[in-house]
């Protein structure tokens, strides 16, 4: 069985105002209180664009490799729902502002960080819509409450990976491209895409067929909530399709939602077989003309003015040349710099700590992706709500480098550092009487005194397995709670041993 | 080309309107015939046109917030509200199919 799978994605623009109206944007305001009387489709409103959403349009079409379509155009899309005022959608299905564009993504094989592989997935386009209201069903009283503030919000862009071209196959790979693409979107700032705040929602379409055979009929599963949800919803879906026809039966091509609390898919109501959207172009608007530097017109308000060339000489580094910028700076692994970009704020961290210490930046990503990271996600933190800065983790970094304290003790300062009392690395060191010994005699009669006390262990070394040293050096080590220099005491005993 | 009993019931679920006699539908059947007097120009290489304002410049309106905060001059509107809500029926609620429902088109 080969598993189909294509996403339609719609990212919520990061603006003030709505994609055609100037109602304001923002996340849980009061119901109805965001909207204006285009909003409500009352008789009589006509729709104004947004300026910031078609450079966000534009922004985000060329970071995805799309062509943009210098002239693109507004369609009206039809059915009939309470949170559809209009009746209708203003979308771009005709000719949409950008097409033909490509994503590209790391998945790790196995789950192994060390074996990232780099997939590609196509997208077909990518357009200007509007967002309906939102409707909270009331079953006991049998009604349903209407809230237009997301109405006419913004901008949605819809890309998707079309079912003819078989870029994705499973959950994992879904779930691994809407998460580069959410970074990529934050990165350009056209949206913040978080999906648990709904600016970032995916639908997903699936289908299953024999090698060689045609495709399948394939399902539409809505109401997918994270990324989580996303590959655990697209899997399930795979399954459940196969297991159907294995049994004999038949997919019906239908909109399925996500069940989060069961992990499954359950046919959606309100769905009435296949909808036939009469779309219309919307008269209401003329085409969208964007310009570059050969086409800049002389005697125009530079204000009405969108330059494609002007947004692509700004666009910041995306993800993945940040990713190789670190790679090539630092000289840390590809995958180190997938984790880093992977989580918000935490090669900000990394970097801060490497401008402030002596440590190299490859020994310093180890203290950071092992230390630091697990202990924020066993106490479920973000790198802003660090207990320990990265000030205070280049400090304790630099005894270390000093040579001050071993790695051990080095641990152990950190788990000290955790419970963010206040206290520098130095003073923790302090306390716990943590600094590696330095007085030389001292560990030389350390070492005789373990040598003296190991006899057979010592004929083993010397009849030439040099293993058994490295018991001799954890003895050293006990002996001294953990203060001595293993180098040095490898060193020392070797020395002694040779006499 | 004459319009189905297949394609009038599909219009009447998309646009809920209703065929009420054979009137309505003899007006409908008219106004297709005249609309199709239009396939006898030849439109060969002509771009379509969607709108007379296609030539016209797309307004482009700076991103600032100007608008809304109307909450209570909208509910006005409303038959039913609740809290600051409008409220509607349970979800869509289909056309029955052709044979469940009493429309003149039965009898076509």
């Amino acid at each position: 069985w080969v598993p189909v799978v294509g996403l339609e994605i719609h990212a919520q623009i990061s603006s003030n105002s709505k994609l055609f109206s100037g109602s304001q944007v923002q996340f849980a305001a009061a119901p109805n209180s965001l909207v204006s009387f285009f909003d409500a489709s009352l008789p009589g409103t006509l729709p104004v664009l947004n300026r910031r959403c078609v450079e966000a349009a534009v922004m985000t079409g060329l970071a995805l490799n799309c062509s943009i379509n210098k002239r693109s155009l507004f369609d009206r899309k039809h059915y009939f729902y309470a949170d559809l005022p209009a009746g209708y959608q203003i979308t771009q299905q005709r000719v949409p502002i950008a097409v033909n564009g490509s994503l590209s993504y790391s998945l790790c094989i196995d789950n192994k960080m060390s074996q990232m592989v780099t997939k590609t997935v196509r997208i077909k386009q990518i357009q200007l819509e509007q967002d309906s209201g939102k409707s909270l069903h009331d079953d006991t009283r049998n009604q349903t409450l209407v809230d237009l503030n997301r109405a006419g919000r913004l901008g949605l862009f819809s890309c998707f990976s079309p079912p003819f071209c078989p870029d994705m196959c499973c959950g994992e790979e879904a779930a691994a491209a809407v998460r580069e693409l959410q970074l990529i979107l934050q990165t350009l700032g056209s949206s913040q895409a978080v999906m648990a705040e709904g600016q970032l929602r995916v639908d997903a379409n699936v289908s299953v067929h024999h090698p060689g055979e045609h495709y399948g009929v394939r399902t539409e599963v809505k109401n997918i909530n994270s990324l989580r949800f996303l590959a655990k919803a697209v899997d399930y879906e795979i399954q459940r399709q196969i297991e159907e026809l294995e049994n004999g039966g038949t997919i019906l091509n239908e909109t399925r939602a996500f069940d989060s609390k069961l992990g499954c898919t359950v046919p959606m109501r309100d769905k009435e077989g296949k909808q036939d959207y009469r779309f219309m172009p919307e008269p209401n608007l003329p085409p969208l003309i964007l310009y570059d530097a050969k086409s800049l017109p002389a005697n125009m308000n530079h204000q009405q003015v969108v330059n494609v060339d002007w947004i692509h000489e700004r666009l910041p580094d995306l993800p993945s040349v940040k990713r190789a910028k670190l790679v090539e700076r630092y000289g840390i692994l590809p995958e180190h710099s997938f984790t880093l970009l992977n989580e918000d704020g935490l090669t900000e961290f990394f970097e801060n700590v490497v401008k402030q210490t002596q440590m190299k930046p490859k020994k310093v990503i180890g203290w950071i992706l092992n230390d630091l990271l697990s202990y924020l996600k066993q106490h479920s933190l973000i790198v802003k709500e660090s207990p320990v800065s990265s000030f205070l983790l280049a400090d304790l970094l630099n005894l270390l480098e000093k040579k001050e304290i071993s790695s051990t003790a080095a641990k152990q300062v950190l788990a000290e550092l955790w419970k963010g009392e206040g206290k520098t690395p130095f003073e923790i060191v302090k306390e716990k009487k943590l600094e590696l010994i330095q007085d030389q005699k001292e560990l030389e009669q350390i070492c005789q005194a373990v040598i003296d006390g190991q006899e057979n262990e010592v004929m083993a070394i010397k009849a030439g397995n040099q293993k058994v040293l490295n018991k001799l050096i954890g003895l050293v080590q006990r002996e001294t709670q953990g203060r001595s220099n293993p180098v040095l005491v490898k060193q020392l005993l070797e020395k002694k041993l040779s006499e | 080309q004459k319009a189905t009993v297949e394609v009038l019931d599909h219009l009447e679920h998309l646009a809920l309107v209703d065929f009420r006699d054979a009137e309505g539908v003899e007006r409908l059947q008219k106004a297709i015939q005249f609309a199709e007097q239009l396939h006898e120009v030849n439109t060969d290489g002509v771009e379509p046109m969607d709108s007379v304002l296609e030539d016209r410049c797309l307004y482009l309106r700076e991103d600032d917030v100007t608008e809304g905060n109307c909450t209570n001059e909208l509910l006005k509107n409303a038959r039913e509200k609740v809290e600051e809500y409008f409220v509607a029926p349970p979800g869509n609620i289909p056309l029955p199919k052709l044979e469940e429902r009493e429309t003149f088109l039965q009898g076509s």
